[in-house]
């Protein structure tokens, strides 16, 4: 009897489970991915090579990775701080504040980029404060760094809210009765909690910044050279039925994107081993 | 506040509902009605709302036939690779002869397509302006004026947008003129208009909307139509037109896309629709629209409101749209290297 259930493992149905899974992860990512190889074998190597490291691509991506990892850095800290005054701290409206922290992932990302792009240019409401200083934030990879800050801020929220909501209040106390500072209390105890989940944030909002496409094309410029992201270029190509280079371009931007978020989920890793 | 959320979901559950119903019951009763899909680019929304409608009298009388249009808008590329990848259209109407050519090559669309109605297959055509602020602050005049120090120019990118192609070669035709036909020269001259380039929307109504909203840019380049429209539309006290000496003879394209036209059965009524496209009902239409027409006789009645221009050809300048395609417009193309690094 014993040794039957431990057989069985913990919860029933994992055969059933597992076909499911499987079944959703093909039907929804593995598939759409394989077509995406497919559509790229029309290409040679040499002319994959190419195409996917030519000059105004390699810069394409260069604007892509940077504002994306801007974006993401700024994010994790601003994301933070946001989930924890919504945690700690009680005040008028709080629920009204908690919900609006959804509102980007709602948004169509095209609008975001127009309301973004009206409120930033030059003779827009905060671009026209920015203008005299010789600052242009609309049609800048400051501009973009906005809009994916924009589009990324929640990600960071919602993974670092439920932990900090986790994290017991007394161990801080005990640490503050033992004499801890109360910074040295956030850094030796609160924080260790939050890397992780703040990595995770980092890492989610990173990855949406390299592929957003919608909120950047607005507020970009789309200068050639200068501040093209890399989706752009790949409608480019495909805006001239160039299906084989713009799955060229598409799958080095994967396959770059792959690697730091695995290693982004290794370090993570370690940090979690560490911690423990 | 819970009720009116009860209510809210009750009211958007009969919609939908409604929605559904109305949906099906469209297709259902319709037996003996043909459908038409045209699939056509951005600007020419209002025209084709205007034109289906007279098309549909005109077939119901002629034939004592019901036919439905239905239109689809987008940027030409996209709409172009929609209908290869299977959207049904029966009848496309691109802003450009090479997205029609890709669908050809996809093979829907016979050969030969572009000789098969009048004028290229062109029904209207257009051409590319400038649109200026009120009183023309800056003093525009013709294209050279374009590269002089001070001047932003406003015109999207070439290679995600149709129109901003023959925005690019209609620069380049001038400048081809202007030197004796010197390529070198006209290279030279493109790229300094490009750099006076401050922004390169995808799109053109998203660099109408950079240089209207945004205030960016002393002169938009833009199709006479668009041009127009925007004057009628946001006021004529500000902005002007302006024509230069010289511009491209814009042909949007039309054509029948044979293996969905001929698997629906709707080629008959889908050669006629673009036929009426030149009747005097259509050309009408078109130049109310402010597309130029091509039919004399509306021409003549229109001729006030399209100024006379020199205007060249894609085919007489650049040998064709699959030229000018691959020479200008293609990886390592001239405007990519317009954007090369020194």
């Amino acid at each position: 009897m014993h040794s039957s259930t431990s057989k069985r493992g913990v919860l029933p149905g994992f055969g059933i489970t597992m076909g499911y899974s499987v079944l959703y992860i093909s039907l929804v990512v593995l598939i759409p991915l394989s077509a995406l190889l497919l559509n790229s074998t029309g290409l040679t190597w040499e002319k994959f090579w190419d195409v996917a490291t030519d000059s105004r691509v390699l810069a394409s991506y260069k604007v892509s990775f940077l504002t994306a990892a801007a974006a993401g850095l700024i994010d994790t800290a601003l994301g933070l701080l946001i989930a924890w005054v919504l945690v700690r701290y009680e005040f008028p409206g709080k629920g009204l504040f908690d919900a609006m922290i959804d509102l980007p992932f709602a948004l169509p990302t095209a609008v975001a980029g127009v309301s973004l792009t009206a409120i930033y240019s030059a003779n827009g409401w905060i671009g026209s404060l920015f203008e005299p200083l010789g600052i242009r934030i609309a049609f800048t990879p400051i501009g973009i760094t906005l809009a994916l800050m924009f589009i990324g801020i929640p990600f960071v929220v919602r993974t670092v809210q439920p932990v900090l909501q986790e994290l017991d209040a007394e161990v801080e106390e005990a640490a503050s009765t033992l004499g801890a500072s109360r910074f040295r209390t956030f850094r030796s105890v609160v924080l260790p909690e939050l890397i992780p989940p703040l990595m995770t944030g980092f890492a989610l909002a990173f990855a949406r910044g390299i592929g957003e496409y919608g909120s950047v094309v607005f507020i970009s410029g789309n200068m050639p050279m200068k501040t093209e992201i890399a989706p752009l270029l790949i409608m480019s190509k495909l805006e001239q039925f160039d299906y084989a280079g713009a799955t060229a371009v598409a799958l080095m931007l994967l396959i770059i994107s792959f690697v730091l978020l695995l290693l982004i989920n290794s370090l993570q890793r370690r940090v979690r081993k560490t911690a423990k | 506040m819970k009720k009116v959320l009860k209510q809210g979901l009750i009211a958007g559950l009969v919609l939908a509902v409604s929605l559904v119903a109305a949906a099906c019951g469209n297709s259902g009763s319709g037996a003996k009605e043909v459908n038409l899909l045209n699939v056509s680019y951005d600007p020419t929304r209002e025209l084709y709302t205007e034109f289906n409608k007279a098309f549909a009298a005109h077939w119901e009388k002629e034939k004592g036939e019901k036919v439905s249009i239905k239109q689809s808008h987008g940027g030409s590329g996209k709409q172009g690779r929609a209908v290869i990848d299977g959207l049904d259209a029966d009848v496309v109407t691109l802003a450009l002869g090479y997205d029609i050519d890709a669908i050809q090559q996809a093979g829907l669309i016979d050969e030969g397509w572009q000789q098969k109605y009048e004028h290229n297959s062109s029904p209207y055509t257009s051409t590319i302006v400038f649109l200026v602020r009120k009183g023309n602050p800056k003093g525009i005049k013709d294209w050279d004026d374009l590269v002089k120090d001070g001047i932003e120019v406003i015109t999207p990118n070439p290679q995600t947008s149709g129109g901003a192609r023959w925005n690019y070669l209609a620069a380049w035709g001038y400048a081809l003129h202007q030197n004796n036909n010197d390529e070198a020269k006209a290279q030279e001259f493109v790229k300094k208009l490009y750099e006076h380039v401050p922004v390169l929307d995808s799109g053109a109504r998203g660099a109408t909307t950079t240089f209207v909203e945004r205030g960016l840019g002393d002169v938009l380049l833009a199709w006479e139509n668009e041009a127009w429209l925007s004057v009628e539309e946001l006021g004529p006290d500000k902005f002007d037109i302006v024509y230069p000496s010289e511009s491209i003879l814009a042909e949007p394209p039309v054509a029948v896309v044979d293996k969905n036209a001929d698997k629906k059965g709707t080629r008959e009524v889908a050669e006629a629709y673009l036929q009426y496209l030149y009747s005097e009902e259509g050309q009408t239409i078109a130049a109310e629209n402010y597309y130029r027409p091509t039919l004399d006789s509306v021409k003549s009645k229109y001729k006030d409101a399209f100024p006379e221009i020199k205007l060249f050809t894609i085919d007489d300048e650049f040998g064709g749209w699959a030229e000018a395609q691959q020479k200008h417009f293609s990886d390592g193309g001239i405007f990519t290297q317009i954007y090369a690094p020194k």
